[in-house]
């Protein structure tokens, strides 16, 4: 489901990246950890479709991402890979559901009952209607969470997903990833040093040696 | 969810923001409405009016009250010219036709015309009921003046003097409203229209009864002098060309059709030497008019478009000022799958929805403005235009607020396209 071969990006002569080839099949799970500058969030933008590597290939489902026209690699991101992002992200001049429904927009999919039925899973059914000033902030993150998942995408890449979270939603937002990842068959990628993460995925790489 | 809905949704999220840079906006072009209406309107209502009349001749004074008092009855008139001068110059070979106008009172603020059938027959009319006057005293109305004053044929009233409302009543012989006209949305529908004898005869009552108020019984034989006048009227009036009187007579105004070209260029400049009289052109009067209210209208005209501008930019600043704000949104888009042309046009589109529905309620603004100043000013200059008339500059009026908005959006828009995802997420 997901490749990668020879990924290579610098920014600097001082922030040069050699990341390790990745392979994962759909419903595996993997935690890359690394410490701050380590160049694991860069990774991540790489794998999401949403920073061009100097050298290298990502493939996702058979799709090398990198050699896609520009707005054909937006369309395919939408479609294939959702990302959960550190803070949530939720743009708050809309509602809880059309978030959801502006995701599914954007990848040109045809959404229907799955909002409803992805909010139910992540317990926040009841919130599709409110502004999302009115979340908590264990809330908001499952809203995000919901949509990077409304899409069904191949690849989920949760960036530091729990960092800002306690223990209790901490735990909640790993299980509900995992849980979803396997009832979708995705990838499930989470980038961290978040010490409460690595009792939930076993599989990890740790980045940042440079060379 | 789609674009629109999304750019909507961004709008009234913020609806002080939005309504304050709508109202900015609607102001601007309410100005702008306004002065296209009454410009189109009130240019064509005065190039109506003086269809038919090449010359007013009248006593002398200023040269654009005449032709606003004679023609579109809206000044004062300079005067009374005496109706013996009156005749001699209507039969000037260089004259085809000269209608006499007798002005001087007015029924509730709607001015008194003594004229002859050929007045009515300068402008378009029809008769909704009854028909023209062919005796003294009997009026035709106006559409609005019926209106206003709801009379119908066979009503009597009793006229004022003066031309505005408010001075003492004539009360000595009521008009009979022999006919009344439909709206042909020109100077006759504010007019109370009689025969020229009609206004004699009332100003000759007047002087009698003054007569016997001052003197009492100690001039019976003026009385009867005066009596004597009655008798002479006539139960006829005429119905082209000036009526015959023993009596010195005056009439106010003189509207002269010419014969030929050459009477363009000698009769004016005979009336004014050689004459007590003076003529004016209205088409040269109301070029000159149109040159004053020039000055006024590029003035409006000026602060409308600072207003507008100042809406531009107060549109500018707002969205430019959101993109900080907007920054993660725009990104957290990108990586939902929005590419960057999606984002550029939903910029665009937020400053065009604004702009629109500024433009929308502006033009509407004007002419609700405009229905206003109409009805606060019924007898006024501006009587007559009416404010919900749509004209296709206002296409254009909507074009242009379109046209600020999306220049108040490119440069925001620009910065929605360049969002950079990689750099604003992590």
């Amino acid at each position: 489901m997901l490749n990668t071969h020879n990924i290579y990006f610098r920014y600097d002569a001082e922030n040069e990246f050699h990341l390790p080839d990745l392979s994962l099949k759909g419903g595996q799970n993997l935690l890359i950890l690394g410490q701050s500058g380590s160049g694991k969030t860069t990774l991540l933008n790489i794998l999401g479709g949403l920073l061009k590597p100097i050298n290298g290939e990502v493939i996702i489902d058979n799709t090398s991402i990198y050699k896609l026209y520009e707005s054909k690699l937006d369309k395919f991101r939408g479609n294939n890979i959702g990302i959960v992002f550190q803070k949530p992200h939720i743009i708050t001049a809309l509602t809880v559901r059309e978030n959801l429904q502006l995701a599914a927009y954007f990848a040109h999919s045809q959404s229907g009952d799955r909002i409803d039925y992805i909010l139910n899973e992540l317990d926040i059914g009841h919130k599709a209607q409110s502004k999302i000033q009115h979340l908590s902030e264990g809330e908001a993150q499952r809203v995000s969470i919901a949509r990077a998942l409304v899409n069904s995408p191949k690849i989920i890449l949760a960036d530091e997903p729990t960092s800002s979270l306690d223990d209790v939603n901490s735990h909640r937002v790993m299980e509900l990833l995992m849980e979803q990842a396997g009832k979708m068959d995705a990838v499930l990628i989470v980038v961290t040093h978040d010490q409460r993460v690595k009792n939930h995925i076993s599989n990890r790489i740790t980045v940042g040696v440079k060379k | 969810m789609n674009i629109l809905k999304l750019s909507w949704k961004y709008l009234i999220s913020k609806p002080l923001n939005t309504g304050l840079n709508i109202l900015l906006l609607a102001l601007g072009l309410s100005v702008i409405t306004v002065l296209i209406l009454l410009q189109h309107q009130f240019e064509s209502k005065l190039t109506k009016g003086a269809e038919g009349i090449d010359l007013v001749v009248g006593a002398k004074g200023s040269p654009l009250q005449l032709i606003l008092s004679s023609v579109y009855h809206i000044d004062f008139p300079t005067g009374n010219i005496p109706l013996e001068e009156a005749r001699r110059l209507s039969q000037n070979r260089l004259v085809k036709n000269a209608i006499p106008l007798g002005l001087g009172d007015n029924y509730q603020g709607f001015r008194i015309v003594g004229t002859n059938h050929d007045y009515l027959a300068l402008y378009p009319h029809a008769f909704s009921e009854g028909r023209v006057w062919d005796k003294p005293y009997e009026v035709v109305l106006g559409s609005i003046v019926a209106d206003k004053t709801s009379l119908s044929v066979g009503d009597t009233f009793i006229g004022s003097h003066g031309i505005s409302a408010g001075s003492h009543d004539h009360d000595e012989h009521q008009y009979v409203v022999a006919g009344v006209l439909e709206s042909g949305n020109n100077v006759l529908d504010n007019l109370v229209l009689t025969s020229i004898e009609t206004v004699w005869f009332t100003h000759d009552e007047e002087e009698e009864n003054d007569h016997n108020h001052d003197h009492d019984h100690n001039h019976d034989h003026d009385h009867n002098h005066d009596h004597d006048h009655d008798h002479e009227k006539t139960d006829v009036v005429v119905k082209s060309g000036l009526p015959e009187s023993e009596e010195e007579r005056e009439i106010t105004t003189l509207l002269v059709q010419y014969r030929n070209p050459i009477a363009a260029v000698q009769l004016p400049r005979f009336i004014n030497s050689r004459t007590s009289m003076q003529a004016a052109s209205p088409a040269f009067e109301i070029n000159r008019l149109f040159e004053l209210l020039g000055i006024g209208v590029s003035l409006m005209q000026g602060l409308a478009i600072a207003i507008i501008i100042v809406a531009g930019l107060s549109i500018f600043i707002a969205l430019y000022n959101a993109m900080k704000e907007r920054k993660y949104d725009l990104a957290v888009m990108r990586t939902l799958g929005a590419s960057k042309g999606l984002l550029f046009f939903h910029i665009i589109l937020e400053g065009v929805i604004l702009t629109g529905i500024g433009a929308v309620a502006g033009i509407l603004m004007g002419h609700l403005f405009l229905s206003v100043l109409v009805n606060i000013n019924e007898q006024g200059p501006i009587s007559g235009i009416s404010a919900w008339v749509w004209l296709p500059e206002e296409i254009f009026i909507l074009l242009y607020a379109l046209g600020v908005g999306i220049l108040a959006s490119i440069i925001p828009a620009w910065r929605a396209y360049q969002t950079d995802i990689a750099g604003q997420l992590t």
